[in-house]
């Protein structure tokens, strides 16, 4: 089974990025996904220096793929999206329409990122027809939804696309156009003054009693809790799960990496370490909540 | 500009034809669509008669059918195509690429609109719709500024209706998964968002209320304070040892300032949020944006909003506050 890097969600100094992906070079992972994919207004790194990144990073024999923003809203940012699927070179992860029709209009190949909502086999189908080479399951694709789509492919004659799932990290579950950070530090989105980068991994939520419960990270909402499907390899490998993709994290990514690579090596089931991903059982996707109310 | 409104129900239809709605907006009573409440939505009878009194009116019916089937219920959801195509329908509103396809194949001249969950914000997202499913008409996320729909509009392949009153989705349409994240259940998947079935009010000795969505704490209430439905974005959470509505307030969207704007980007219908609500709510909402947007019709240069507008709009509005949300960047 493969190991994918999933693109950075959070907003690091340039220093701190350039340095966690040449030390990600070295890591035993198969794939690393590059790129800017909550907020255009992160410019520690530009478009170009991404692209200069990926052609640095792909002399390490691991495939380089460019991430692009899930949620875009203005002119510029479809300029951008547009230099970086004419880069030439790299596989896009198309993580909007936006990015699926311009790799559609110049017969490029891509990699569906997970918030482009794929929930049945036919929707599947017609995104092959349009070049997904790879298919990101969203955070809601859990076990049984995919191992039905997967019966539900060759019922129609067509193949399973590689497969990647969310295996390590905090969930992406919603974006805004509004900034959340911004809004926390009582500051204008306009004039934000790039204040996420205080908080390299994002700022934590809790409930009125004090159970962490969400991340603010920018327009971005993630779960609060890690989750690590680490325990679910096998059951991973028999779904025909294809890569694992694990979402960088300020300290100690080159141990999480480390422990996935073994983990996938060895035939021993390991113990989980982060927090279950309830969705992965059709469940509440916040850790230990119940399927029906109490 | 058309005016697009919402019905849950037969009562609701009604009263949308009578206060000048060009178009209502219903579903199913199932998952295919994105208000999949108890008690909500059409029988089939009743969409029969719906249909019926509309059309004598000369108004327009879309169904909703804006959910994503997974692989094993997509079957269910191509049926309520061939269902709405049948009763006579004047377009489906749908997202899911597998339904969109399915319509455009076989029903063809029943007109497909994309539906906001389908997360369509820009120019190239909505050719990728046009051209692939033949749309013929998209619903705007609830993200874009005032500025970034004029752009949109002017680049975009199809007609555009934009969100012009109701309860506001702060997140991109189709792309939330607060509701699940805590319940299971998701507006992408089953048609609604926090279910009132994981709600729980619970009221201490002094007065306090506390709600829970599956027993996660969203808000707490002092006796006399106003409480409004806990969506987990609505909710107020600690941030930083501060505790406030960190997503968003209890609030409704009220665009009613921005219609000559609007018109002038040549949008072509408003949409009014609200198929959970009921007849008082329909009709006085169905009234006034109609008045609004024929006194703009009749006189564009000299059509201003109404004070009598905004104290009724806003009587109907969530938390009884109204915003102009992202359409102003200030928001944002």
């Amino acid at each position: 089974m493969q190991l994918s890097l999933g693109p950075l969600q959070y907003f690091w100094s340039r220093e701190r990025t350039l340095a966690f992906y040449r030390n990600a070079a070295t890591w035993p992972l198969d794939r690393i996904h590059l790129g800017e994919t909550v907020c255009s207004k992160r410019r520690e790194l530009a478009t170009r220096d991404w692209v200069a990144l990926a052609d640095e990073l792909a002399a390490s024999g691991k495939q380089i793929v460019l991430s692009t923003l899930a949620l875009i809203e203005a002119e510029s940012e479809l300029g951008a999206l547009r230099r970086i699927v004419e880069n030439g070179r790299f596989l896009v992860e198309a993580n909007d329409l936006s990015a699926v029709q311009y790799c559609r209009q110049r017969g490029l190949p891509f990699v569906a990122g997970p918030t482009l909502n794929i929930y049945s086999a036919q929707a599947l189908s017609l995104l092959i027809e349009d070049g997904l080479q790879r298919w990101v399951a969203g955070v809601e694709q859990g076990h049984d939804l995919i191992s039905e789509l997967r019966a539900a492919m060759s019922a129609l004659g067509q193949t399973m696309p590689e497969l990647e799932v969310i295996a390590w990290g905090r969930l992406p579950l919603a974006y805004s156009a509004r900034c959340f950070t911004a809004r926390a530090l009582d500051i204008a989105k306009d004039d934000c003054g790039f204040r996420c980068i205080e908080h390299p991994d994002g700022l934590p939520l809790a409930t009125r009693e004090g159970d962490r419960f969400l991340r603010i990270n920018g327009v971005q909402i993630q779960g609060d809790e890690i989750t690590d499907l680490a325990p679910e390899i096998t059951e991973l490998a028999a779904l025909g799960v294809a890569a694992l993709r694990l979402y960088p994290q300020h300290e100690g990514m080159s141990d999480v990496v480390a422990r996935f690579r073994a983990a996938v090596d060895s035939d021993t089931p390991v113990a989980r370490v982060g927090a279950e991903n309830g969705y992965w059982r059709a469940a509440p996707g916040k850790a230990g909540l119940p399927l029906q109310p109490a | 500009m058309q005016l697009v409104c919402p019905a849950g129900n037969l009562p609701a239809l009604k009263a949308a034809v009578e206060h000048g709605a060009d178009a209502v907006y219903v579903g199913f009573r199932d998952q295919t669509n994105a208000r999949a409440f108890p008690g909500l939505n059409f029988s089939e009878a009743e969409l029969h008669e719906g249909i019926r009194l509309a059309h004598a009116r000369g108004r327009k019916v879309y169904i909703a059918l804006n959910t994503y089937p997974d692989s094993v219920r997509v079957e269910q959801w191509f049926a309520a195509v061939d269902r709405a195509a049948e009763f006579g329908a004047d377009a489906i509103i749908a997202a899911d690429m597998a339904v969109l396809d399915y319509a455009a194949r076989t029903h063809p001249s029943l007109p497909r609109h994309l539906s906001v969950q389908g997360s369509a914000t820009t120019a190239a997202a909505l050719t990728y719709m046009h051209e692939r499913f033949g749309i013929s008409r998209a619903v705007l996320p609830r993200v874009l500024s005032i500025q970034q729909v004029e752009r949109v509009c002017a680049a975009s392949p199809v007609p555009l209706e934009v969100f012009a009153f109701g309860s506001l989705c702060i997140m991109v349409e189709g792309r939330c998964q607060l509701s699940s994240y805590v319940t299971g259940a998701s507006p992408n998947r089953h048609g609604v968002c926090s279910p009132a079935r994981f709600v729980r009010w619970d009221e201490a000795p002094d007065g306090t209320r506390t709600v829970r969505l599956n027993g996660v704490l969203i808000d707490r209430f002092e006796e006399h304070e106003p409480a409004g439905y806990p969506t987990v974005c609505k909710g107020r959470f600690d941030v930083n040892g501060e505790v406030f509505h960190a997503l968003e307030e209890p609030t409704s969207l009220n665009t009613i300032e921005l219609l000559p704007r609007l018109a002038k980007a040549g949008v072509a219908a408003l949409k009014i949020e609200g198929r959970q609500r009921g007849v008082a709510y329909v009709s006085t909402v169905a009234r006034i944006w109609r008045q609004a947007i024929d006194r703009h019709r009749a006189n564009p240069e000299h059509w201003q909003v109404d004070g009598a507008w905004q104290s009724a709009l806003a009587a109907h509005a969530e938390g009884r506050q109204t915003t102009l949300g992202p359409y102003h960047r200030a928001w944002h």
